[in-house]
């Protein structure tokens, strides 16, 4: 498979490999995919009190592409808030990474993990809330 | 660190995938070289000295692959490569027989050319019954004998599968076949060179050789096709009646002596080669083994070619694997790896899990490989696996105990 240098970069340096502690209030944590498919991310965002993402971590099984799309999600959301994180598009990702056209799907999966991991924390968040009144 | 140049790069890997293909030995492209520019003779042409020598080398070369397989000069037909042979096979003795028999009985494992075969056979008016294999990749006889019917004209089934190495127990479905008088043909590519082969002891009566995977050329193969009991086919390519008439077409003189001469190597090598070659992988599984837990091996440990493993290495996924030790030429069953994005139809008929289908590496160890190869792929695959684990969410999930079939998955 011939891969662009960027998504070799990300695949041999990989940003921001790890884990948050899920139950902490101001992680969101996305799980996406399935073993079956050869494919699954685990994404997680550490959200500040005013709800910007301060920092991300990510796991995930999968081919060249995979890794390199969710490790680029990774940079990408730091910094936004969780709403503006979770429109970045699959398009974006794979234009970014120049990914062949049957590797488009990871690059779908990384926005699905994203999504995921913000609607984790939004609930969460919700939950607390709800709890404290 | 040595600041010398690396042996093996991503551009000069070291090569690991002797199951696809094999460099030709270098004796054979010696052999051959003289049939290019001095003796380039037509070995039909039989008015002149060009022809007669060009001639008297394929003939040479056809006793020495009859020799290899204990058959006679007369049963050896060159064609292009297994694919061929296994097609020339296939619909050539089945429409031979049609009006007859057109029952077919081959096995889920096979290689593509064998099943697209079978399936375009099927669009002729035959019926074809894939056997499935057990979970160690053999058939199991019983079932094979169960199959069969006084309308089925041939047994096809591979010695020796591309994929796992596994050796199928060709004495035995020999033996069931004869005794049915159904024809039993075998793939034998990744088999002949490598163990045994005997077309009388094993009652095969049509055997398929591939040339590039003994060392020989690429663009050369041949079908065996036994004389007595004779088996009679339509040709699937006409002309001048070259090959008994089963397979017209001039043919490719210096392929034909390379081939020759790799298969007289193989009958003269063959048993220390295996000796070393089960060494090497002895090593090479041990070393991974040290190195690593949740390693699975595809396929029978003991029915194995000897240089070939096929390993799963569990929460790590094939073609990211693959990319990390991109020093190594390996192949993966993952679907990654597949233009269709399936993964591997015979880890699967082994029934391997999907997510140990996609975590699988081919090794393929051959003539050429050495102790110090062995070491350093170890080294790197280990290496890897230990990275890309730290890295998968899989892991971490195993690690804390987690069951991961016990998750439900969201389709994706």
């Amino acid at each position: 498979m011939a891969y662009s240098d960027k998504l070799l970069d990300h695949y041999e340096n990989p940003r921001n490999v790890g884990a948050f502690d899920k139950d902490d209030a101001g992680v969101g944590t996305g799980l996406v995919g399935a073993p079956a498919c050869g494919d699954v991310m685990k994404l997680q965002i550490k959200v500040s009190e005013d709800g910007i993402i301060e920092d991300a971590k990510f796991k995930t099984f999968g081919c060249g592409s995979a890794i390199a799309s969710s490790s680029l999600v990774t940079e990408w959301v730091k910094g936004k808030s969780v709403d503006e994180a979770a429109e970045i598009k699959n398009t974006d990702i794979a234009t970014e990474l120049a990914l062949p056209p049957v590797k488009i799907h990871c690059s779908v999966l990384a926005e699905d993990a994203i999504k995921a991991a913000v609607s984790d924390y939004k609930s969460k968040k919700e939950t607390i809330s709800d709890a404290a009144e | 660190m040595s600041t010398a140049k690396p042996r093996w790069t991503k551009n000069t890997p070291l090569y690991l995938d002797y199951q696809a293909t094999t460099p030709t030995d270098p004796r054979v492209v010696e052999k051959m070289l003289p049939y290019f520019t001095e003796k380039f003779g037509n070995p039909h042409s039989r008015t002149h000295h060009y022809g007669w020598e060009a001639e008297d080398a394929v003939e040479a070369a056809r006793a020495q692959i009859a020799s290899l397989i204990g058959a006679t000069p007369k049963e050896i037909i060159f064609t292009s490569g297994a694919t061929e042979s296994n097609n020339l096979a296939l619909k050539g003795v089945g429409r031979f027989y049609k009006d007859k028999k057109n029952h077919i009985i081959t096995c889920v494992t096979e290689h593509k050319c064998v099943l697209d075969s079978c399936r375009h056979l099927e669009m002729e008016g035959f019926d074809i019954t894939y056997l499935p294999v057990q979970q160690n990749g053999l058939i199991d006889l019983a079932a094979l004998e169960a199959a069969m019917t006084d309308k089925t004209v041939m047994v096809s089934i591979m010695a020796v599968n591309n994929e796992i190495g596994v050796i199928q127990p060709i004495g035995e479905i020999g033996k069931l076949c004869r005794e049915r008088k159904i024809f039993f043909h075998t793939d034998a590519a990744q088999a002949v060179g490598k163990i045994p082969i005997n077309v009388d002891e094993m009652n095969i009566d049509l055997m398929s050789i591939s040339g590039h995977k003994l060392y020989a050329p690429m663009g050369i193969g041949v079908l065996y096709v036994r004389r007595r009991p004779r088996v009679r086919l339509v040709a699937m390519i006409n002309g001048g009646g070259q090959e008994r008439g089963m397979r017209s077409g001039t043919l490719p003189t210096p392929l034909c002596v390379g081939m020759g001469e790799a298969c007289a190597i193989a009958e003269k090598e063959m048993a220390a080669e295996a000796e070393r070659l089960k060494m090497l992988r002895d090593r090479f599984q041990d070393g991974i083994n040290a190195r690593l837990s949740e390693v699975y091996l595809n396929g029978d440990q003991e029915h194995r070619v000897p240089g070939n493993l096929n390993l799963s290495f569990a929460y790590v996924e094939g073609e990211g694997l693959m990319m990390g030790v991109n020093e190594l030429a390996v192949s993966s069953g993952s679907a990654c790896t597949s233009a269709s994005l399936e993964p591997s139809y015979v880890l699967r008929a082994l029934g391997v899990e999907e997510e140990l289908a996609h975590t699988s590496l081919r090794i393929g160890l051959g003539r050429f490989t050495t102790a110090e190869e062995v070491d350093y792929a170890v080294e790197k695959i280990a290496f890897e696996v230990e990275r890309l684990r730290q890295m998968s969410p899989l892991w971490e999930m195993a690690q804390d105990g987690i069951d991961i079939k016990s998750i439900e998955w969201a389709d994706h």
